[in-house]
């Protein structure tokens, strides 16, 4: 029983990084946004600035597509032959898509709360867009090292 | 690669030519006016707040009255509009335009004059249509409502709310109060209000109307001599003619869209007379002399020691700075460089004795954008768009003019990294082939594929950020050595690189780096022990020295072991650069992801038309996110890696004092 499960945990971690690392984004971009077209309705504009920074939390979620399409490529559902996976590897797998999905989440959320603050300095000294920018930027960071962790470890895993 | 060495030009002229003067300093905008605070009896500053008050009015005047032409007759605009940049003119139209100012501002305070009249028409409009509002619930009735009624009966109109019947107020009328000589019609009913037409007997209708009151039925507060329906009619006429009075006066204005170009001119114009005037009201003056002092670039000085003190009876006086003075700072770099200025001022230009990084910057920033975007087909495409632009728009703004170039440089670092890795639109070729034509071309990697091996990129990446930190550390041994620091020079950078190059060579030939490089360096006996030598020689020298400036050899010791401890942010900063090899992945995979949506239409004529629809949105998308990603973390890597390391920033940018025009530039007669 357990052994025929691999394919479904693989598919599970992939959906894992998918859906958590989309929330957070979804979540960051969605505060940023509500800040951006704040300053928006005052400024017209700002609004190219205020969209770059609304959409820097937003990498989170590609991040987490790029580690499913990875996993789903290598499991070979997208070529329809899908490969036989035992438990173990399948929860290997599933572990690996892990970093992505949860750093992704939350980093996402934080980044995106960063995002407003940096919108606050867009609005008050547009002239501070390049320090502005940065402070989001370090919050990526953390997703970025967490999609280099889950990308090597979903390649590493042999079946 | 330098910050403009700056002197200070002091100028006394005589009282007369001090207005020419001031424009000959203006349209050349070569200096940055800075005042010596002047104590000296007999000199004076001339209180220019008035003048410069009524000229920046005018120059709104007219402002504004062009933004009420872009309402009325609205200029074509391209979308590229913030690329033109200002037009040039000629220095005789601007002197025609000059010649006719008082008119020209007199055409644009009746623009102004005409808006307000609009303005107002259209308040008079909303009123009237308030009273057709409030005459709504009586459009029924078919008498005037001033009519008081017959000679023995009296007319009450009210309003009640819909919960009151008719029924309910007869039976109160009759049975309460015997009250039965009434007649009560419902003229208008709707949610929320009722309004009913009283017939009585004179003798009664105050009693009736007492009565009625008790269920909240109130008068009509504006009565009209007019049956109801006839004075909406009249009132809509009225509407009417407001609105062609709209209309017409719309048209007058729109036929001063002409007068466009002459409104942008003159309020260019009172908008440097008013810069002028600021200026003129800080200078010392004295009965017949005036005095004016400022930065100018060194080299710029030939410029204005020709064009003011050759031309007119002035004492010229050029200095070198003072040690105390922080002057303002200009960069000046060389055609390539000069591109990324930009990212270096929205960090912070040099502040005085720091080196200007952008010629070293410019290189790795080139680099890194290349790398983290890394497809030839994406640089191809935003080197040549943005070559496009260049030629297109020779006017635009010349910050905007130097961003758009480092885009170029960065698309073309872009193709040659894609080519490296063989990302072409992601696997573009490979898809294409094998769903349209049955075949798997692929173009081959010149280097290697980062997806087919992540740890050697790995490597690479952080071999790369080595590299570019210890130039970071080069850096601050540069201008520690320029200042003379030679003990500085060689405990905080010389100690370190001896320290770091240990570690590093000590790294090699573990088993931890082995299993990620996937090949086993084994160094010889010598090495191995020049590596131990390095590193505890590197780690006691900093121990020993870092706390020089103290006295106390214990606490000297400790801080010494403090500084050793940053050998941990050596550690977080290299692995940072592990974004090389994500961002790049990143992009390649969407891409790839992106081709493989497109052909899963299935080769046919509709599978080719899907294929290129999810194609175009796709990479656009892609393409956007992933330039906003590499330009979001190379700028981070400048800015917390490598200026970490060396700079601070903080100097104040050259603001000389110009002609600063909105709408035009005008051509200097030479």
């Amino acid at each position: 029983m357990f052994d025929n499960l691999g394919i479904v945990f693989a598919l599970t971690g992939a959906a894992l990084s998918v859906i958590l690392a989309g929330m957070g984004s979804a979540y960051g971009v969605g505060v940023a946004g509500q800040a951006a077209a704040g300053v928006v309705t005052e400024d017209p504009s700002k609004f190219g600035k205020v969209l770059i920074m609304q959409l820097l939390p937003g990498t989170q979620g590609i991040y987490g597509l790029l580690v499913a399409f990875v996993t789903l490529n290598n499991i070979g559902i997208l070529s329809g032959k899908p490969a036989d996976l035992s438990g173990a590897q399948g929860l290997m797998i599933l572990a690996a898509c892990l970093p992505i999905a949860i750093v992704g989440l939350v980093s996402a959320r934080h980044q995106g709360k960063t995002a407003v603050a940096s919108i606050g300095i867009v609005a008050k000294k547009p002239d501070q867009f390049g320090k502005a920018m940065l402070f989001p930027a370090m919050v990526e960071t953390y997703a970025i090292l967490a999609l280099l962790i889950s990308i090597m470890a979903i390649n590493a895993i042999q079946f | 690669m330098a910050v403009l060495q700056m002197q200070r030009i002091s100028i006394c002229g005589l009282k007369k030519d001090r207005k020419a003067i001031l424009e000959k300093i203006q349209s050349l905008g070569i200096m940055e006016m800075n005042q010596v605070a002047e104590d000296e009896q007999g000199f004076e500053k001339m209180d220019t707040l008035n003048a410069r008050i009524s000229f920046e009015k005018k120059a709104q005047t007219a402002e504004q009255a062009l933004a009420v032409l872009d309402i009325y007759a609205p200029k074509k605009k391209s979308i590229f509009a913030s690329l033109e940049g200002k037009p040039e003119i000629e220095k005789s139209k601007f002197n025609q335009a000059m010649d006719r100012k008082d008119e020209i501002i007199k055409n644009a305070a009746q623009i102004l004059k005409k808006e307000r009249s609009i303005a107002e028409t259209k308040g008079n409009i909303l009123k009237l249509e308030n009273q057709i509002e409030m005459l709504d619930p009586w459009l029924n009735l078919d008498v005037p409502m001033n009519f008081k009624g017959t000679k023995k009966t009296t007319l009450i109109l009210g309003t009640v709310t819909p919960d009151v019947t008719t029924d309910m107020l007869y039976e109160k009328l009759a049975q309460e109060e015997q009250l039965e000589g009434v007649e009560i019609q419902t003229v208008y009913a709707d949610k929320d209000v009722v309004s009913l037409a009283v017939l009585c007997m004179n003798t009664e209708a105050q009693a009736v109307e007492d009565v009625l009151r008790t269920f909240g039925f109130a008068r009509p507060s504006r009565l009209t001599h007019w049956i109801p329906a006839k004075k909406v009619e009249m009132l809509e006429t009225k509407i009417r003619m407001l609105e062609e009075q709209i209309v017409e006066t719309e048209n007058v204005i729109a036929g001063y869209a002409d007068a466009r170009e002459e409104l942008e001119i003159i309020s260019d114009y009172f908008r440097m007379r008013a810069g002028k005037y600021e200026v003129l009201g800080t200078l010392p003056q004295s009965e017949r002399t005036f005095f004016i002092s400022g930065y100018v670039p060194e080299k710029a000085v030939p410029v204005v020691k020709k064009a003011i003190g050759e031309k007119f009876d002035c004492v010229l006086d050029i200095e070198e700075l003072k040690e105390e003075e922080e002057p303002p700072v200009i960069l000046e770099n060389n055609a390539f460089s000069d591109s990324v200025e930009g990212v270096l001022e929205s960090f912070g230009l040099p502040k005085k004795g720091e080196i200007d990084p952008t010629t070293v910057m410019s290189f790795f920033y080139v680099f890194f954008f290349g790398m983290m975007l890394s497809d030839a087909g994406y640089g191809a495409l935003v080197a040549l768009a943005c070559f496009i632009v260049l030629k297109k728009f020779p006017r635009m703004s010349k910050s905007m003019h130097k961003s758009i170039k480092m885009f170029m440089f960065c698309g073309v670092s872009t193709m040659v990294w894609g080519i490296l890795f063989g990302g072409y639109f992601g696997n573009v070729v490979d898809i294409v082939s094998q769903t349209f034509f049955g075949k798997t071309v692929t173009i081959p990697a010149l280097w290697f594929a980062p997806l087919d091996n992540p740890m050697k990129l790995l490597i690479y990446s952080v071999g790369f950020g080595l590299v570019h930190l210890f130039v970071g550390l080069g850096m601050k041994g540069y201008m520690e050595l320029k200042e003379g620091k030679i003990l500085d020079f060689f405990c905080d950078v010389v100690l370190w690189y001896i320290f770091l190059a240990g570690l590093i060579l000590l790294l090699i030939p573990t088993d931890i780096f082995a299993s990620l490089a996937q090949t086993e360096i084994v160094f010889s006996p010598f090495m191995s022990t020049l590596s131990k030598v390095l590193a505890i020689g590197g780690a006691v020298g900093i121990i020993l020295m870092s706390g020089r400036d103290n006295k106390n050899p214990a606490l000297r010791i400790a801080l010494g072991a403090y500084d050793l401890y940053n050998v941990t942010g050596w550690l977080s900063d290299a692995l940072s650069y592990s974004r090389l090899l994500a961002l790049g992945l990143a992009t390649g995979v969407i891409a790839s992801v992106v081709n493989q949506m497109g052909s899963m239409f299935g080769k046919s004529a509709v599978g080719v038309i899907g294929f290129v629809l999810v194609f175009l949105i796709g990479h656009t998308l892609n393409l956007a996110i992933n330039i906003l990603g590499a330009y979001v973390h190379t700028n981070r890597l400048q800015f917390v890696e490598f200026f970490g390391k060396f700079y601070e920033g903080g100097g104040k940018s050259f603001e000389p004092f110009k002609a600063d025009t909105h709408y035009v530039d005008i051509k200097e007669e030479k």
